[in-house]
């Protein structure tokens, strides 16, 4: 059976004033359609360049990266990104931050009434019907995540990539949208590649974790299957030893087989 | 404890017996007085808060009045406050007469000095902004530029004017000119400035996005750099207001400037004192209607 998303691979050398830097090298990854990735790692590994080569916001060096069987040359709305600092646009409302995507995506065949029930779908979904009209300035770090979200599923994308989506938020406000992300992904039936670097987040909503090893030339050191029935709920899990298992196995992989390397002093 | 930690400031309590003898006496009954009331504190509050705001600057303004009538008295060669203020309003009773070309109305003056500066300006507007936003998106084009910029802007705007006179023959579109090359820098660079300031962010949503070069600029670079964009403006009306004094002077005709010139041949000093005083609150409210600007385009 043909993959969804497949990298094959795939590396990538930045150009730097110091000479090449290899970030990523031989990544190789297939991801099915409908099925969740975490990617996990230490900062510096490369996991969110992994990510932007997916967006098309990189290209890269060697390999090929194809998005249904076609392959990914720049960024396009079949990849919603929800980027990690909400990247929304100051001076426009949540409601015409969503907007502004809807009309592109959708903009050339349906009527504006018809793009205005979308937005107001989309922000309906992640809970902000009432904010609507409330400039990014106005609303919570947690609710301008959502409607970056919003934003993202608004374009109805065959790929949804997430960079770290709730790493600038709160522990409540986190589990909170987690919560609502694992109901939005099972309505949906969204493929998702998501950055993180949460254990129990990655445990609690993916299918398949990705871990990363150190950069640089950093690539997948190990693939751990996630194979806890969904709907999954955070309190029962916190009392199932299958959880803690696959829980230990990251972070084993992660403190032990890949010591964070020493900070230059 | 306190007895302890006596300092000057709360050994007098200590003393007191205060900070022990808080034992609650029966008070008699009687209605608050105004001030102990919520809104009555707020009262007081404000009143205070306003003179705290305003004392220093009065505080400056009386200071600079008493220094300006020490010289004045000193030195007998200029006008005092009193003499200056009587002069003032004399003038300002009828600012809007007309003599003839060499006598006008200080109104006239000034209204004329701001068209001068309001076409200099605007011309420098719409072509500083446009130009700055081009450096800022294309490289290749701010390379170009960069070295013929930075040797023309360090040059005395009056040094332009007689490049204006020569070329274009009249002495009012030789002022204009001279408004225009001198306020127009400031437009470039911040524009420019700001446009290579644009967070990755917000263009890394027009990539994914997809946007088309219109929406980009509507949606994003524009909002993006219209703070930058005003801050140029409010620096280049500065800079204009400050060049048409000197321009004037220089070129003749109706204008504060002028004005200024033909009062030092008639010796008329509390009027050119006017004329400063003119000048500065005229800038000023230039300044301070583009910041009001400004803030309402502010989103952080």
């Amino acid at each position: 059976m043909q993959s969804y998303v497949q990298i094959e691979n795939a590396s990538m050398v930045f150009d730097t004033k110091k000479g090449k830097f290899t970030a990523l090298t031989d990544i190789d990854l297939h991801v099915d359609q409908g099925e969740f990735i975490a990617l996990i790692g230490h900062s510096g590994c490369g996991k969110s360049t992994l990510l932007n080569l997916v967006a098309g916001l990189l290209d890269a060096t060697d390999g090929v990266l194809l998005l249904a069987n076609k392959e990914i040359k720049g960024p396009g709305p079949e990849r919603g990104v929800v980027f990690q600092n909400h990247s929304l646009l100051p001076w426009l409302t949540a409601f015409e931050n969503v907007y502004l995507a809807v009309e592109k995506v959708f903009g050339g065949s349906e009527t504006k009434a018809q793009l205005k029930a979308r937005t107001s779908a989309a922000l309906e979904l992640v809970g902000l019907t009432h904010a609507a009209a409330k400039l990014p300035g106005e609303i919570s770090g947690g609710m301008k995540q959502r409607v970056g979200i919003a934003r993202a599923l608004a374009m109805e994308p065959k790929v949804l990539l997430m960079d770290e989506p709730f790493g600038a938020l709160d522990a409540l406000t986190r589990a909170h949208l987690q919560d609502e992300l694992l109901k939005i992904v099972a309505a949906t039936k969204s493929t998702v590649i998501m950055v993180t670097h949460d254990v129990d987040e990655a445990v609690l909503l993916s299918d398949r974790i990705v871990m990363m090893t150190n950069g640089p030339a950093a690539t997948i050191g190990e693939i751990l299957t996630v194979d806890l029935p969904r709907p999954r709920d955070r309190l029962q899990l916190a009392h199932d030893p299958k959880y803690h298992d696959l829980r230990s196995q990251v972070l084993e992989f992660l403190y032990s087989r890949q010591m964070r390397p020493k900070e230059a002093a | 404890m306190s007895a302890v930690n006596a300092t000057p400031e709360n050994l007098g309590e200590i003393l007191s017996g205060t900070d022990i003898a808080r034992v609650p006496s029966v008070a008699p009954k009687r209605r608050t007085p105004y001030f102990e009331t919520a809104s009555g504190k707020r009262l007081i509050e404000s009143t205070v808060n306003l003179f705290k705001n305003a004392i220093p600057p009065l505080l400056g303004i009386v200071l600079f009045v008493a220094l300006w009538a020490l010289v004045a008295n000193s030195g007998k060669s200029i006008p005092g406050p009193s003499e200056t203020w009587a002069a003032a309003v004399e003038l300002f009773s009828d600012p809007f007469y007309d003599n003839g070309p060499n006598d006008k109305g200080i109104g006239w003056n000034i209204l004329n000095s701001l068209y001068r500066v309001g076409i200099g300006f605007g011309a420098a507007a719409a072509v500083g902004i446009p130009l700055g936003f081009m450096i800022g998106r294309f490289d290749f084009l701010s390379r170009m530029l960069s070295p013929i910029i930075s040797i023309l802007r360090p040059v005395s705007p009056l040094a332009w004017l007689p490049i204006g006179l020569l070329v274009l023959q009249k002495a009012e579109p030789a002022s204009i000119w001279v408004i225009f090359i001198s306020s127009i820098w400031p437009m470039v660079l911040n524009t420019a400035a700001g446009v290579q300031r644009i967070p990755q962010d917000y263009l890394n949503v027009a990539r994914v996005l997809n946007l088309s070069e219109f929406k980009v600029f509507s949606k994003i670079l524009f909002p993006a750099v219209l703070p930058y964009v005003l801050t140029g403006v409010r620096l280049a009306i500065g800079v204009a207001w400050l060049v048409i004094v000197a321009a004037e002077m220089l070129t003749g005709g109706v204008g504060i400037g002028f004005w200024v010139w033909d009062e030092w041949n008639n010796l008329n000093v509390a009027h050119i004192i006017i004329a400063i005083f003119v000048v500065g609150i005229v800038g000023l409210l230039l300044e301070q209607a583009l910041m009001l600007l400004a803030k309402r385009f502010s989103y952080d």
